[in-house]
């Protein structure tokens, strides 16, 4: 695409807009995508210049994010979630009609350039989907007859700004509340409570709370903290809100941001006070960029009421602000480090550790990455203390989880309970009695069967990010461990030899065995490739990519083996299959043109 | 000075702090298989190669720092099977036709799969499509060949000061990019004599018109295994920077 003087011009606003800061390629590159609807070659060069920048940084950016593109798409981009969940409501049949009435092919832009259609990975609105995206803002509840409405709204070239509200209300659904989510808390109070009570033992009190992440790895909060704040040899020290919530099946953090914004931030900025750092960010996926602006709104409304900026609540040596940086749809910028790397503008790759954050992490300063859920939880204990929160939970894992849960249930949404609450008792309450299996932790947790329904949540047993979905009987145990193996290797990032090959010759081996190609060796190939990629891959997003395969061979092995060919050999391709270049080449499709092949 | 010392299969090794366990390793005269490592340059930790068993947990042998007391297994038949795995992986996502390649023989991928003893690529191949960049008068760029190492990148930004390479992209699709407008090394201000130009451990960047000036047979690994190869080159690299240090 040539570039006008006066799309030259719109660059450079954009580019003026974020300070010529090159840490914001993402976002930079986030409304040139949505101004262009893709990034051309010349604007590339545009931006490496103005940033000064190498171009190639520009280029690698733009082709590492799913949400960027380097070929038009449509004035109406949109996209569909594949999460499992989703299909389940019906999504793929929802995409094909939606496809067939506007006329377009998944993944390729309609020849007016009016509209493009795809398929994107979980946009956490798995309770009420069929969801989906349209130019990045979140459709819920796509049923036929919103279909026709979008098809007639993108035909007559209607601003998504004008489509009607409804389709984009994203409701909180929630079932059950405990300590976190049903606690009021009057912003700012937690930061009056811990100037009186004092810096250091507020962290004693996060301490006592035994407060872990709640991001997935569940590592000690306080300690986190302690580790960033007595790093040396820093200039500046970071607080990062990891609101990526890339795993399928998440969705809590979602209605944290979009309900108790005040409540995160006031913990965020609890921390920046004991860590004694003045800037903290909020990293938001792209997928929920429809929080965007309430975020900056709550924002503003903090830094009016003197809760953040300088002076906080009249404090003068205490100054503290928040930004909310967004992504562009990578599953592996969850990862702390990848996140970090992600934020300053590059491709979201994982660094190697150590050094760890809280000592190198944003700009190569002492960083605290904990979880939305986390800081929650941490303003509250700010205010209550650390007892308050410690009583409720198990040995290990204290306090209360908040649980996304989706699937087959009469009442999916969001449920927070107390760690150590059986999984029969989270399904009496959802609704989900009749369920043969549930996937604990999103894909790279674990599946388990109807006789575990007794284990408990909790570090010590099951251990959740917040994902928690129901299987029944009527569900194809290895058609939800294809999705799981499709999406790890749609998301790796390619760093690492094993994950990166490996992903894909799990996803290759599944699919052959699925379609009824595979022979006993391919399962015990598919066990050895599952264990190599575990065992030797870079970070957490490979080492649990195999999970759903494992975590399934164990518990429904049966499954498997029903798809096996009697024959312990078969061959890696279609014999007949080959020779369909030759016959379309010598333009033969007689009887001799095939082969027939053994089965 | 108390020294510092980890063992590596049962032997005694000492190192210095600092030091990564392939850079204690190789002073001592131990090999660990590796590929994306070169000791002269920032350590890397992609192709995991390397992998070793640190008090039995997998860790990549050329970033993870050696620490005192560490119980490091890496001549096992258990690492070298991985490492064999991990090898055929590089193979079959890339368009590896040995025998017409001018690397042959002198490329350590090639190399390390007979130290490795791999006789098969065991996997289907991927057959990706990937460009060839012939534009620059005296350097070529074979993407079918890269293993995404970042030798070139490393040494192109960290040496030449050029920063010509990127890698690109993301997961499978994961590629090598050249930092021009057109993308095509012609438009950049590589230069023959760049670090970046001689480090690459396959044969993706090749110099022209150097084409079979030492005869198959005669080439460095047709001789002696890369073990010895690189422990003969890499040990005074690290001895030096030992020094520095
Ligand atoms: C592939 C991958 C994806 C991740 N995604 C998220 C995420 O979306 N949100 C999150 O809080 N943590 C995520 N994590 C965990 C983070 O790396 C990190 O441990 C966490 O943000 C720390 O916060 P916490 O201690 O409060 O849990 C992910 C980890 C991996 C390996
Ligand atoms: S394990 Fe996967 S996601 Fe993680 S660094 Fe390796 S390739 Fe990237
Ligand atoms: S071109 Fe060579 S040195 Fe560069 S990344 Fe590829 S294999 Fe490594
Ligand atoms: S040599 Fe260590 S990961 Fe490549």
């Amino acid at each position: 695409m040539p570039c006008t003087p006066s799309d030259m011009k719109t660059v450079a606003d954009i580019v003026a807009r974020h300070d010529a800061d090159p840490t914001r390629l993402v976002q930079i590159l986030r409304d040139v995508q949505s101004t262009f609807r893709h990034i051309p070659a010349a604007i590339m060069d545009r931006l490496a210049a103005q940033l000064s920048i190498d171009r190639a940084q520009v280029q690698a950016v733009t082709e590492f994010y799913t949400f960027f593109s380097t070929e038009p798409r449509g004035r109406f981009d949109i996209l569909i979630s594949d999460s499992i969940t989703d299909h389940m409501l019906g999504s793929r049949e929802i995409a094909a009609y939606l496809c067939e009435r506007l006329g377009v092919t998944p993944g390729q832009t309609r020849a007016d350039g009016q509209v493009s259609v795809d398929f994107t990975s979980c946009t956490g609105m798995c309770e009420q989907g069929p969801a989906g995206l349209v130019n990045g803002y979140a459709l819920t509840n796509l049923t036929r007859d919103r279909v026709e409405r979008i098809v007639e709204l993108v035909n007559d070239g209607t601003p998504v700004s004008q489509w009607p509200r409804e389709f984009f209300v994203v409701k909180d659904n929630i079932h059950r509340a405990d300590l976190v989510l049903g606690t009021k808390l009057q912003p700012g109070s937690a930061l009056r409570w811990m100037f009186q009570r004092g810096l250091d033992s507020t962290l004693d009190e996060i301490a006592k709370s035994g407060l872990r992440g709640r991001g997935g790895a569940g590592f000690g909060t306080a300690m986190k903290w302690k580790f960033c704040r007595e790093a040396t040899g820093s200039t500046e020290r970071f607080v990062v809100c990891n609101a990526d919530e890339g795993e399928p099946g998440t969705f809590k953090d979602r209605v944290l941001l979009q309900s108790y914004a005040h409540q995160v931030f006031e913990g965020m900025t609890v921390c920046g006070a004991v860590i004694g750092a003045r800037r903290g960010y909020l990293y938001l996926r792209g997928e929920y960029l429809y929080l965007h602006e309430p975020l900056n709104a709550v924002l503003a409304e903090r830094r009016r009421a003197g809760l953040l900026g300088s002076n906080i609540i009249g404090r003068p040596d205490f100054e503290f602000d928040i930004e909310v940086r967004i992504g562009a749809g990578a599953y592996i910028c969850g990862e702390e480090s990848a996140l970090i790397e992600s934020m300053e503008g590059k491709r979201g790759v994982p660094r190697n550790r150590p050094p760890y954050p809280v000592t190198n992490g944003y700009l190569d300063q002492p960083t605290v990455v904990n979880n939305v859920e986390t800081f929650a939880a941490a303003a509250l204990i700010a205010l209550k203390g650390g007892a308050w929160f410690s009583a409720a939970g198990t040995e290990k894992s204290k306090g209360t989880k908040i649980l996304s849960i989706a699937g087959d249930c009469a009442r999916p949404g969001i449920y927070e309970y107390p760690f150590g609450t059986t999984m029969a008792q989270i399904l009496a309450d959802c609704g989900g009695t009749g369920a043969m299996g549930l996937q604990i932790g999103g894909p790279s947790g674990i599946f388990i069967g109807a006789q575990e329904f007794e284990r408990v949540l909790g570090f010590e047993d099951l251990p959740t990010g917040g994902s928690f979905m129901i299987f029944d009987q009527r569900r194809d145990v290895l058609e939800i461990v294809r999705n799981f193996t499709h999406f790890f290797a749609h998301e790796s990032c390619g760093f690492c030899t094993p994950c990166r090959v490996g992903t894909s010759l799990l996803k290759n081996q599944l699919d052959k065995i699925c379609a009824g190609h595979g022979g006993k060796a391919d399962l015990a190939e598919l066990t050895h490739i599952s264990k190599l990629v575990r065992a030797t891959s870079h970070c957490g997003l490979g080492q649990t990519a195999a999970n759903p395969i494992l975590s399934t061979l164990e518990r429904f092995p049966e499954q498997y083996e029903q798809r096996l060919k009697a024959i312990s050999f078969e061959p890696g391709f279609d014999l007949d299959g080959a020779l369909e270049v030759a016959r379309r080449m010598s333009g033969r499709d007689d009887a001799h043109a095939h082969l027939a092949q053994e089965a | 000075m108390t020294e510092h010392m980890l063992t590596i299969d049962g032997q005694r090794i000492p190192f210095t702090e600092g030091q990564t366990i392939i850079e204690a390793a190789t002073a001592a005269g131990v090999y660990i298989p590796h590929l994306c490592h070169n000791p002269e340059f920032k350590p890397h930790g992609s192709c995991k190669l390397c992998t070793v068993k640190v008090n039995g947990r997998n860790c990549s042998a050329c970033t993870f720092p050696a620490a005192d007391g560490q119980e490091v297994l890496n001549n096992t038949q258990e690492l070298n099977e991985t490492r064999r795995t991990i090898t055929q992986m590089l193979f079959i996502e890339g368009n590896h036709f040995c025998p017409s390649c001018e690397k042959s023989g002198n490329c350590q991928l090639q190399a390390v799969g007979y130290y490795l003893n791999m006789l098969d690529a065991h996997f289907p191949f991927f057959y990706p499509s990937r460009e060839v960049d012939a534009s620059h008068h005296e350097v070529m760029l074979d993407r079918d060949r890269c293993i995404l190492c970042e030798l070139c990148v490393r040494a192109s930004r960290d040496v030449d000061g050029k920063n010509v390479f990127a890698l690109s992209g993301r997961g499978i699709n994961s590629h090598l990019i050249v930092n021009s407008t057109t993308g095509k090394l012609k438009d950049t201000d590589i230069s023959v004599d760049d670090k970046a130009v001689h480090v690459c451990p396959v044969g993706a960047i090749l110099i022209k018109r150097k084409g079979f000036e030492v005869p198959i047979g005669e080439r460095i690994y047709d001789g002696q295994d890369i073990g010895q190869v690189s422990l003969e080159h890499e040990m005074p690299i690290v001895e030096e920077a030992e020094h520095g240090r």
